[in-house]
């Protein structure tokens, strides 16, 4: 769907977070001389369309306690990647799991499966259920922890003018 | 800093959508029985502690006509901070994350239009002279964006 300058303008006031107040929606609609009902049928329509997936809270793994945050990567046979990946997408510990083409030589891996634990000793143990779930269809395998958070900002509309 | 039971219950609890009413925040408040008012000063610590990121609508780059690619780069160590800055000055970089690897900068790219990917890449490349490896998503199995507290 294509957005018009209302949306943009509520994207833009909401990109780097909600207004932390008990009527938000009204609090918008007063930045920016719209109504609240018009706001909020306005989010409405944007979580229809899927432009907005929710309204929620990016938690920080690290401060809960999630140090060990693995990036696994897998050479799955294409033939049996769809099935395979579907499977690997229900576990309860993945968060995030997509098939990426390969950069031959160099990377092998086309399934991408976030593995997010306390210590690395756990992450370790999903990540051995997952080799085993994979069985021969498997041909090679890595994983990447994140060492640092670099940037989380989310989304950013570019300024328009 | 620790979590009580509240705040990890708000965690939890606002990684559900927000509803669009006009005091979308004031269920939450009944069920934990605190106040809306004390419920968003908890939400504020949390977020001015970094334990929460962000709170506010997840938007989706693709369904607005535009798109994601995950983006790797293999950076000498002793270039990494002078190339995290160059990286992260780009809006259209969303999140970057140091990984243990040969490739140890990864970082997802969020654009309005599709050919927004290339030409931010294109510009990383030729501001660090080093090459960007795209990673586009070819099949969506799971995104589970849930963490319990």
């Amino acid at each position: 769907m294509s957005i018009d300058d209302t949306d943009r303008a509520i994207i833009e006031a909401t990109q780097a977070g909600l207004p932390l107040v008990p009527a938000p929606y009204a609090a918008l609609a007063e930045q920016l001389g719209l109504d609240e009902a018009t706001v909020m049928t306005r989010f409405e329509a944007m979580k229809d369309s899927g432009v907005i997936r929710r309204i929620a809270a990016a938690p920080n793994h690290y401060k809960l306690g999630m140090t060990a945050n693995g990036m696994s990567v897998w050479d799955v046979e294409d033939e049996h990647l769809t099935a395979l990946g579907t499977k690997i997408g229900a576990l309860p510990y993945v968060t995030h799991c997509y098939e990426r083409p390969r950069a031959l030589p160099a990377w092998p891996y086309n399934l991408f499966a976030m593995i997010h634990g306390s210590s690395s000793d756990e992450v370790e143990e999903k990540r051995a259920e997952i080799t085993a779930i994979l069985g021969d269809a498997l041909r090679a395998k890595d994983i990447l922890y994140s060492t640092r958070i670099l940037k989380k900002t989310g989304l950013r509309l570019r300024k328009r003018g | 800093m620790t979590l009580d039971a509240i705040d990890r219950q708000i965690i939890n609890r606002l990684q559900d959508d927000l509803p669009r009413i006009s005091r979308p925040f004031a269920p939450l408040a009944d069920e934990l029985g605190i106040s809306e008012e004390a419920l968003l000063e908890r939400i504020k610590t949390l977020r001015e502690n970094g334990v929460l990121t962000r709170f506010g609508p997840f938007f989706d780059a693709a369904a607005m006509g535009g798109a994601f690619c995950l983006c790797a780069m293999e950076v000498p160590a002793e270039k990494f901070e002078a190339t995290v800055t160059k990286v992260n000055a780009h809006d259209e970089v969303a999140h970057n994350y140091e990984r243990e690897h040969q490739l140890n900068m990864w970082f997802v790219l969020a654009c309005e239009t599709p050919e927004g990917i290339a030409q931010t890449a294109e510009a990383i490349e030729a501001e660090t002279g080093m090459k960007v490896h795209q990673f586009p998503k070819l099949q969506e199995f799971y995104i589970g964006f849930r963490v319990a507290a």
